[in-house]
């Protein structure tokens, strides 16, 4: 077992299964935001429960974040694994678009600019919780959710930001939703189908966030 | 042809390389591209220069000791070939050729295009083998029945011939097709199940240990493979791996 912690192969299992859980987690996250276009009502009321139900707060919020947490800080450590294994002399002439896509030799700059959305992301919404609910210590309302998230997108530098993100968000499930598959040891005769699900996700999902972001950008509430 | 050279020089592991320049006339189509740095060290040696350090040996592509990074490539711009089987052809008249070494930590430049490939030969002692008692009594060879679909998957992994494109073309310099395919040649068949555990746990332990990068799925291993092995066999190797690590 101690092998198996150390090793290449678990590093690759770590990556993938991290990895894995995300893209389950961006399902809830992309199914809730898009109540906040077809339903407000129902978008106030599920934020509400995720906002004070202990179960979410205080395990799966953890969880989610330690999820984060591993699968960007062994992106970083594969990174500076896999430069160091080249050797001090790099090519003269390298040319990776012969034999591999770009998005998939670039996933660390689109994991960066993803982690960087976080951050904001992070202040947008997280912080401002926290600060409402321990901070502050405001009563309950569940029916602030809808407002308040439609007046995040009113700046248009915000709008763009978000979806700049987006864009990269997909270019980084387009290749390692299904290199999750493969790093787990998943190549058979699913892996075309798994392949073509995969990239209709990576498409999607992030679509449907931009989507959000850019519909409560042109429809704010009027008073 | 006339045909712009730039091609890697260093006198041995400890000293600092450089990329050299050279005009190479009179190159026919036909000649292979060894040919080619054959009839340039004649010049150089007419000239009394050092001929340039390349590793070659069949010239038949299945050897795999030819390794040359040919325009950014391993083995050229070709598919599915050696760059012994490279020809001429494949380049027009005044073309510019960079040539470099394979580019590893695990692989150090002996001398100008040779690299110490015995990272490789290390991982192969590591486990890719089975112990079987040859002496005495001949066993038939088919006295065991194999599927037909893993003998063919057990021979199409059997085919790499260890020269190292793969940890060449990857831009993490990972030794995992490689390695999955000797693992795999074993793993598909009935004979290599007594040591399918510590065999493949030795075997990535010891690719680690030679300071291979890590595998992220790019696919250019495959891609640039003479011998076409498939990244079915790294898919193999990672639950291999897993299934022998969680049974301890």
């Amino acid at each position: 077992m101690s092998q198996l912690l150390n090793s290449s192969l678990a590093r690759k299992y770590v990556m993938a299964l991290s990895g894995l859980f995300l893209v389950i987690f961006l399902v809830l996250h992309v199914t809730i935001n898009l109540a906040s276009v077809l339903s407000p009502d129902f978008f106030n009321e599920a934020s509400h429960f995720m906002g004070y139900n202990p179960l979410v707060q205080f395990i799966m919020q953890p969880i989610l974040i330690a999820g984060v947490i591993v699968h960007f800080v062994m992106g970083f450590v594969l990174e500076a694994q896999n430069r160091k294994a080249r050797g001090s002399v790099g090519y003269t002439r390298y040319k990776g678009s012969a034999n591999a896509s770009w998005v998939s030799r670039n996933m660390i700059y689109s994991g960066l600019v993803v982690l960087a959305f976080l951050g904001l992301h992070f202040y947008d919404f997280w912080i401002h919780e926290m600060a409402y609910k321990y901070v502050e210590a405001n009563p309950e309302d569940p029916t602030r959710y809808y407002a308040e998230t439609v007046e995040k997108f009113a700046p248009i530098w915000r709008t763009v930001l978000y979806v700049i993100a987006f864009v990269l968000l997909s270019l980084h499930l387009w290749h390692g939703f299904a290199s999750s598959f493969q790093s787990m040891g998943m190549n058979n005769k699913y892996t075309p189908g798994i392949k073509r699900f995969a990239k209709a996700f990576a498409l999607v999902v992030p679509l449907a966030f931009a989507f959000i972001a850019i519909y409560h950008h042109l429809n704010p509430i009027t008073h | 042809m006339k045909l712009y050279l730039k091609i890697w020089r260093q006198k041995d592991t400890r000293s600092k390389g450089q990329m050299v320049d050279y005009t190479l006339d009179g190159v026919e189509s036909d000649m292979s591209f060894l040919e080619m740095l054959d009839v340039l060290n004649e010049e150089l040696i007419a000239k009394g220069e050092e001929p340039i350090e390349f590793d070659h040996d069949c010239r038949e592509g299945i050897c795999g000791t030819c390794s040359l990074m040919i325009n950014g490539r391993p083995h050229g711009p070709d598919s599915l070939i050696t760059v012994c089987q490279l020809h001429m052809r494949s380049f027009n008249d005044g073309d510019t050729i960079v040539i470099e070494p394979w580019r590893a930590k695990a692989f150090p430049v002996v001398k100008d295009l040779i690299v110490d490939r015995s990272a490789f030969e290390r991982i192969q002692q590591a486990g890719g083998y089975i112990s079987v008692n040859t002496s005495g009594r001949p066993v038939d060879a088919n006295a065991i029945p194999i599927e037909k679909d893993m003998a063919d998957k057990s021979f199409a992994a059997a085919t790499c011939i260890g020269c190292g494109a793969c940890v060449a073309a990857c831009k993490n310099a990972s030794a995992m097709l490689f390695t999955a395919a000797k693992v795999s040649q074993f793993a598909l068949l009935p004979q290599g199940q007594v040591e399918a555990a510590d065999r493949v746990q030795n075997m990535v332990r010891q690719m680690d240990l030679e300071g291979f990068g890590n595998c992220t799925n790019t696919g250019a291993c495959e891609v640039e493979c003479p011998k076409g092995i498939s990244l079915e066999n790294i898919a193999r190797m990672n639950r291999e791996y897993l299934s022998a690590s969680l049974k301890g």
